[in-house]
């Protein structure tokens, strides 16, 4: 892929997480962190490519990895896990769907 | 076996989960669909990536993603909401850590002088990730001293490598290869590099450090993917620094300092130089209770302290005690009140406050002065009015909870000693303050006594 392809792509990219990010409530910023980490951890599918391709036939390569899929697959599951559970514990006093069902 | 076109074409609808997913996880009442829609995105893309015909290596994929996967299980379930800290700074070290291999792998495959550029760029941000986070995780965790740590010629030092890195890094480009003595020089410098820069922050600024790494680890990501041609690593890691650049860019507004001031300062290390003399207003449990009693409002405002002494159950209690009897609760919170950004909104969250509850600094202080009572539990910088009148103060100019225009402030606290910035609070002195001496969780728990008998 051209590099001027790339580059477009990456400034893009940025423009768009600083406008998603742009305006979130405090409440919100452990969840978003830990979110926004695990997503980080999309460096798993080059660690997967780097320990699966077989055409590197060199022993260190396929060790780091190893090293690669194990450290990305840790912040990967359980950077979604704790989101998840952090997430679960917010609560707003009314709940909406209990005040529904009364009405 | 897929070809390229289609593993790319599926990254693009793993790319678009994960901004639907970033910004549903921006409003409380989607966050958690958010969550989830950007796990099934890291779902597809893994699932189509071990589908790309480059991939003849099944076991040590199978064996490692296995590893991962029960450590990232056991890790999310069994660690304590208040250990949250020093947990998201293992998991960002991780992704630094691994975008750091996937880069150094690159090599193997390519001799370019762009992905060895790229490389290099992965291999530093990656490898500073990767330690700054595990001395962050010491610091959070108590393992190492939270304090700044500043040494005779540290700057020197870090000036130093940052120049022979840059000397590395050419020599390197000029001849790119996966073993090159360059290379390893790299890796250790950053490495040094990361410990080094961690090191003299100090405790109170973790909120920075922590959403910092955070960029980095996203940014290490997407040097990763220029180094091996990925698109999907690229967006994701693009959009994930640009996100931690927010938050820490929050926080530093938080504390109306700069990055730079944060990161090089040391702060709270040296003493200031103002004192504050007076006398304090001791109270007890008992009077305290009468005070409660009477008051028609009353604003909890936590700080670090409140985690250190888990006693974010034992608010709520007293909080919900004080809402049966008709009077007003409210929780108020500073940016940076904690270790982390959200540090003190998560624990709340854990004892069930609902977060409608929860004020914000600029929501609070408009009304601060109609509060009856104040009750400052463990928090100490971020309620310190120094830091709006005193000039000479190191923390001069931080926007701060106006607790002191409340009628009646409580303080629970151990001692009189200074916040961790080590500047005296003249608050403690005011007329209208009232301090309750002792372990946060067990005064609080006094006063819920004391509103059952």
């Amino acid at each position: 892929m051209e590099i001027v392809f790339l580059a477009l792509i990456l400034v893009l990219a940025i423009f768009l997480g600083f406008e998603l990010i742009s305006k979130v409530p405090a409440t919100l910023h452990t969840p978003l962190m830990s979110g926004a980490n695990a997503i980080s951890g999309i460096t798993l599918v080059g660690a997967l490519l780097a320990a699966g391709t077989g055409s590197v036939s060199h022993e260190l390569a396929t060790w780091l990895g190893a090293g690669a899929v194990v450290f990305a697959t840790v912040n990967v599951v359980g950077g979604y896990l704790v989101t998840d559970r952090m997430l679960g514990l917010f609560k707003q006093r009314t709940q909406p769907t209990e005040k529904d069902e009364r009405t | 076996m897929l070809s390229q076109f289609y593993i790319n074409a599926v990254y693009v609808i793993a790319a678009i989960l994960f901004i639907l997913g970033l910004k549903l996880l921006s409003k409380p009442k989607t966050a958690r669909t958010g969550n989830l829609l950007s796990a099934l995105g890291m779902l597809v893309a893994m699932v189509v990536t071990l589908l790309s015909k480059e991939i003849v290596d099944w076991t040590t994929i199978v064996i490692c993603l296995a590893i991962g996967g029960v450590i990232g299980v056991l890790a999310s379930r069994l660690v304590a909401l208040t250990a949250m800290p020093q947990m998201v700074a293992v998991f960002n070290g991780l992704g630094g850590g691994a975008s750091m291999l996937v880069a150094w792998v690159a090599l193997f495959g390519s001799s370019e002088r762009f992905v060895a550029i790229a490389v290099i760029l992965s291999v530093v941000i990656g490898g500073i990730t990767f330690a700054g986070s595990g001395i962050a995780w010491g610091k959070l965790s108590a393992v190492l001293a939270s304090k700044p740590l500043l040494f005779l010629g540290q700057r020197f030092i870090n000036g130093a490598l940052f120049v022979v890195l840059i000397v590395c890094a050419v020599m390197f480009v000029l001849e790119p290869a996966p073993t090159s003595f360059y290379l390893y020089a790299i890796i250790g410098i950053a490495l040094m590099l990361g410990i080094l820069t961690v090191l003299p922050i100090g405790g109170a600024d973790m909120p920075v450090v922590i959403s910092l790494l955070n960029s980095y680890s996203g940014l290490a990501a997407c040097a990763a993917g220029l180094a091996i041609n990925n698109v999907i690593l690229i967006v994701s890691g693009a959009l994930v620094g640009a996100a931690g650049i927010i938050l820490t860019n929050i926080m530093c507004k938080a504390m109306n300092r700069s990055l730079a001031n944060v990161l090089f300062s040391g702060f709270g290390a040296q003493k200031s130089a103002t004192k504050v003399e007076g006398q304090a207003n001791p109270i007890t449990p008992e009077d305290a209770y009468l005070i409660l009693e009477a008051a028609n409002s009353v604003a909890f405002v936590p700080g670090y302290g409140m985690a250190v002494a888990q006693a974010q159950h034992a608010v709520h209690e007293l909080g919900s005690l004080l809402e049966t009897r008709g009077t007003d609760v409210t929780y108020a919170i500073h940016p940076v009140a904690g270790r982390m950004p959200g540090h003190m909104n998560v624990l709340l969250a854990e004892a069930n406050v609902s977060y409608d509850q929860l004020l914000e600094m600029d929501d609070i202080n408009p009304k601060i002065n109609t509060i009856d009572v104040a009750v400052v539990i463990g928090a100490n910088d971020v309620v310190n009015p120094a830091a709006r009148e005193d000039e000479s103060s190191p923390i001069y100019g931080m926007p701060i909870i106006n607790v002191d225009a409340a009628k009646t402030v409580f303080v629970l606290k151990r001692s009189l000693a200074s916040g961790f910035s080590g500047v005296d609070n003249p608050l403690f002195f005011n007329s209208n303050t009232r301090m309750l001496f002792g372990d946060a969780k067990q005064s609080i728990s006094a006063l819920i006594t004391e509103f059952k008998d």
